[in-house]
């Protein structure tokens, strides 16, 4: 396969697909946009299933590696790779990709050939962003994505959707803007260079280290998002359709989380080091604090909301334990939540579809009118709560053991969010699943239909085969893990 | 009188073909317009544009790349001088085929004179581009304003129009004179008005220091004043507002180009070595731009207006390149910065040009479409120009991968490379203001229902045109290196 430029093709043919379902104009050709949408989000993933079948797990160097000069004049390049931590969210992405354009099937009926070219788009971005080894590319993606899921927001959004897509946008670009300046400030301090694999290499001292990393943190720590730049999530998620829950929940949150592991450990890591414990500090008010939130939620999209701020809290702690398990463990919990939020927002979007509400309290009895779908929001609410033998349980594990390691208090802290987790999750499960019949809005509920069914398997695979096996994922990511911590372990300070 | 006596007579018209060109087709427009029957002015238009084609096919075939000095060192030839000269024709041909259809409408503008007036207007800005001499960078600029002035003033039973036109010309004559004053004071110092000698003069330091000083502080009043950048902007939102679209239109894109030359001229080649002082003046202006800019913005309901203080924020953020040329003495990042406002210029001048366009495909008779709630709903209406539109706000807004995005980079990055990281942050903290109402245009157009559901009426050609318009944001943005090297190579080839 080597020639073949996997990553290019992984990143243009959903926007070109995209494009492509734009100019079928307007909803007359409805049933055409969602086809060639379908066959353009298969040939995205289908262009990503090598990317694993011939990835040499072996080495933590860049496979599949693009390198095109694209500004010579700032010596920016189009240059594109991924490692064993990247990887898996290319595919990932493009799997997310394909579920969303099923999820909106029959759903979207209002400017479908947009809805669809907006998810398509995005795609390809989000694709660019986990494959640039370029700076300056991946702040190009990076910005750019926030584009299409503005307007997915505040197009198909709810009653509040104006509010919500503008909060979004402003906050993620307020975090990028700063990362802007530090990109920058490598490119000069680096002598004219955007390559990420040469800032890696760049020595800068402690002063400057801690500037860069703030600056870092600033940007992901509101993509991820971490408490306390949180509060545009909720919003986000509650206002925009179920796919852009999809997406947002399974993808774009995962971008600050891989921003840390491409940027802050490796460019900054003296940095990282001395401010370990205030990211660690951050990741466990997320976990407790927001958990608590959580419990307290009405609204069921917003409860998954903070639940997914919770399980991201696990991600950055298990970065900054800097162990190979803790950062492995992260990794796993982030293709985990890709699956199972994913699942979770489309569980709701389902119910949405038929009875147009998303409180907990205008449902009751669900499973009297529903059983098929009951029992996979059963399996998913389960992969929510962290259950073993779901993906859910395996990454929260690795990074509780990490954090043992690390320290026993901070350990004891994230294990007791089992709890909180499972409390929330199955809580609200019961008040919406269990019992009589609550009104004759659920006594009109039918049923889950084939392509509901069919996305529902897509998302129980992953979840469950990644509980059950997980290995397939964990040994790709062995190689750079490692070569990832013995360079965060070295000094840049010279 | 001896063969060299003759030769030193005759000055070498070469570099100034193509202005000689514009004024003799402008006279004759003008003179045969008066026999024209026809009420839409169709060869007077056309006219129009074949003299612009004319001139650049001028400029372009006796560009040499190198400077060379005319009329007694008066008037220079050089590399940026034909860029600019040659991006100005296509913004004015853009500019004139865009308002075409809106004067038609208007009675009192559908007259030749729109054109020819267009015409002085370009002539004037090419004599700025051109000027090596203080004199002539004012007989420029007298005539690009009064050109101006009149054409804000030609629907004249429009209230807001002639009380613009009056506020322009107020204005535009204090800023003349703060202008003039300080050329006078920087002739009283250093004893010439050429440009380039009094670069020599101040370098072989026989120059007194004071009078200097408060000649370049006039100087630079005046420079602001004709950029529109805080606290000499003033008359920017009023005139942006009051002017019939076409009009603001035109002083929206082409003198921007013309005013970054007289930057170029003025203060790079006649004062750099008085960077110090401009530059600490320009940082301030340029923050200060930015920050109101930016923030009364916010509060427009119309578009015009809300543009109007874009075009602050936007020619504050385009001197953030020239305050970082010279850092302590060393020049090394000089053409690096330069060109960055070159770029920010350029692309600025290509998105407004898109922006007010839109404007004027919208409007039709009696309605000016110039408030932000008439573009509501403007995707059901045309989900084509509302993608336009919307490209044309990300650009402004600085996010990729639109053109705007780039100029925004390329300045920021001379502003790190000088080592100026605080304004860089600055720059950063308003632009992130800034995003604010370009975002809440595109929630207009794309969030809100309707009010009006025509069917978008405008000739196919300005829709073509339009279109062309908006890809260029968009494909610009993708590959920004040939603008932004060729940008570079003219300056290059000119300091």
């Amino acid at each position: 396969m080597s020639g073949t430029p996997l990553l290019s093709l992984a990143i243009w043919i959903p926007i070109l697909a995209g494009l492509i379902v734009l100019a079928t104009g307007s909803d007359r050709n409805a049933p055409l946009a969602r086809m060639l949408s379908l066959m353009g989000a298969l040939a995205g993933l289908l262009v990503t299933i090598p990317l694993y079948t011939g990835f040499d797990m072996h080495t933590p160097a860049m496979q599949f590696v693009e390198l095109k000069t694209w500004i010579p004049r700032f010596n920016v390049n189009y240059h594109l790779g991924v490692d064993g931590i990247s990887m898996l969210f290319v595919i990932l992405n493009s799997f997310i990709t394909v579920t969303v354009v099923l999820a909106g099937w029959q759903v979207i009926d209002n400017k479908v050939a947009q809805y669809n070219a907006g998810f398509l788009i995005m795609s390809g971005l989000l694709n660019g962003i986990f494959s640039a080894l370029d700076g300056l590319l991946f702040y190009v993606f990076f910005e750019a994505s926030l584009i299409p899921l503005y307007l997915i927001i505040g197009i198909w959004g709810g009653p509040k959707r104006v509010y919500a897509a503008f909060k979004f946008f402003l906050f993620t670009l307020f975090g990028s803007l700063l990362f802007l300046i530090a990109l920058l400030y490598l490119f000069i301090a680096s002598g004219g260079s955007f390559s990420i694999l040469d800032w890696h290499q760049l020595p800068i001292g402690m002063t400057a280290q801690t500037w860069l990393f703030l600056a870092f943190l600033v940007a992901f720590a509101v993509k991820v998002p971490m408490w306390p730049v949180h509060t545009w999530l909720p919003d986000a998620h509650v206002e925009a359709p179920t796919g852009g829950s999809i997406v947002l929940a399974a993808i774009a949150l995962k971008l600050g989380a891989y921003g840390f592991l491409r940027f802050s450990l490796p460019i900054t890591p003296d940095a990282s080091h001395a401010l370990g414990g205030l990211v660690i500090a951050l990741s466990l008010i997320a976990i407790i604090y927001i958990g608590f939130v959580a419990l307290a939620q009405e609204d069921m999209k917003k409860l998954v909301a903070y639940s997914s701020i919770a399980h991201m809290g696990f991600v950055t702690l298990g970065f900054f334990i800097f162990s190979a398990l803790g950062i492995e463990g992260a990794l796993v919990q982030m293709i985990s939540h890709g699956f199972v939020s994913g699942a979770m927002f489309f569980s709701i979007g389902v119910m949405y579809d038929r009875a147009h509400s998303r409180q907990i309290a205008d449902y009751g009895g669900v499973v009297n009118k529903m059983p098929k779908f009951a029992a996979f929001f059963m399996l998913f609410a389960m992969a929510n709560a962290g259950l073993p033998a779901t993906s859910g349980f395996v990454g929260e594990f690795m990074v509780i053991l990490a954090a043992v390691d690390h320290h026993f208090w901070v350990a004891f802290a994230a294990a007791s969010t089992m709890i909180v987790g499972a409390a929330y999750t199955l809580w609200m499960y019961k008040r919406v699943v269990f019992g009589a019949v609550a009104n004759h809005h659920v006594a009109e509920l039918t049923d889950i239909n084939a392509r509901e069914f069919f996305i529902f398997v897509l998302f129980a695979i992953g979840a469950l085969g990644m509980g059950l096996y997980p290995q397939p994922f964990t040994e790709v990511m062995h190689s750079s893990v490692n070569e990832l911590l013995r360079h965060v372990a070295l000094s840049k300070i010279q | 009188m001896t063969l060299a006596e003759m030769q030193f007579l005759t000055p070498d018209l070469r570099i100034a073909t193509a202005e000689i060109f514009i004024l003799l087709m402008a006279c004759l427009i003008l003179l045969f317009d008066l026999l024209a029957k026809d009420r839409k002015r169709t060869a007077t238009f056309v006219a129009t544009q074949l003299t612009l084609i004319g001139a650049a096919v001028i400029t372009f075939s006796t560009s040499s790349g190198e400077i060379s000095y005319t009329f007694s060192n008066m008037y220079v030839g050089d590399l940026m001088a034909d860029l600019l000269k040659l991006l100005l024709y296509l913004t004015v041909m853009v500019v004139l085929f865009y308002s075409r259809g809106y004067i038609l409408e208007r009675e009192q503008m559908a007259k030749g004179e729109y054109y020819a007036l267009a015409l002085f207007a370009t002539l004037g800005m090419m004599v700025m581009i051109s000027a090596n001499h203080f004199v002539t960078v004012y007989i420029g600029l007298e005539l690009l304003s009064l050109s101006l002035y009149a054409m804000v003033a030609m629907n004249r039973d429009s209230i807001p129009a002639t009380e613009a036109a009056m506020k322009y010309f107020v204005l535009g004559a204090l800023a003349s004179g703060l202008l003039l004053y300080g050329m006078s004071m920087i002739y009283g110092a250093t004893g010439t008005l050429e440009i380039t000698a009094v670069a020599e003069r101040l370098y072989s330091g026989q120059a007194d220091g004071t009078i200097l000083v408060f000649g370049v502080v006039f100087l630079v009043s005046g420079i602001a004043f004709k950029l529109g950048v805080v606290p000499f902007h003033m008359w920017i939102p009023d005139v942006y507002h009051g002017a019939p679209t076409a009009v603001t239109l035109f002083i929206a894109t082409a003198p921007k180009l013309a005013a970054f030359a007289m930057v170029i001229r003025l203060l790079v080649n006649g004062l750099i070595v008085l960077s110090q002082d401009w530059q600490t003046m320009l940082i301030l202006l340029s923050v200060l731009s930015m920050g109101i800019g930016n923030i009364a913005a916010i509060a427009q309901t119309n578009l015009k207006r809300m543009l109007a203080y874009s075009a602050i924020s936007h020619m504050g953020f385009m001197l953030l390149g020239m305050v970082t040329g010279v850092v302590g003495g060393d020049a090394r990042f000089a053409l690096n910065a330069y060109s960055s406002s070159m770029f920010y210029v350029i692309t600025y001048v290509l998105t407004s040009a898109g922006t007010f366009g839109m404007i004027l495909l919208l409007a039709r008779a009696g309605f000016e479409s110039d408030e932000i709630d008439d573009f509501k709903g403007l995707n059901k209406r045309s989900p084509w120009f509302a993608a336009m539109m919307m490209m044309m706000m990300f650009s402004m807004a600085g996010v990729p991968f639109f053109v705007g995005f780039f100029a925004k980079f390329s300045v920021l990055q001379a502003v790190v490379a000088a080592g100026y990281l605080w304004l860089a942050i600055v720059a950063i903290f308003f632009s992130l203001i800034g995003c604010f109402y370009y975002l809440r245009v595109v929630k207009i157009m794309y969030f809100d229902q309707p009010t009006n559901p025509t069917p978008i009426a405008a000739p196919l050609d300005v829709k073509v045109l339009m279109s062309a318009n908006g890809l260029a944001v968009a494909l610009l943005g993708i590959f920004p290196q040939a603008l932004m090297s060729l940008c570079a190579f003219a300056l290059l080839r000119s300091l």
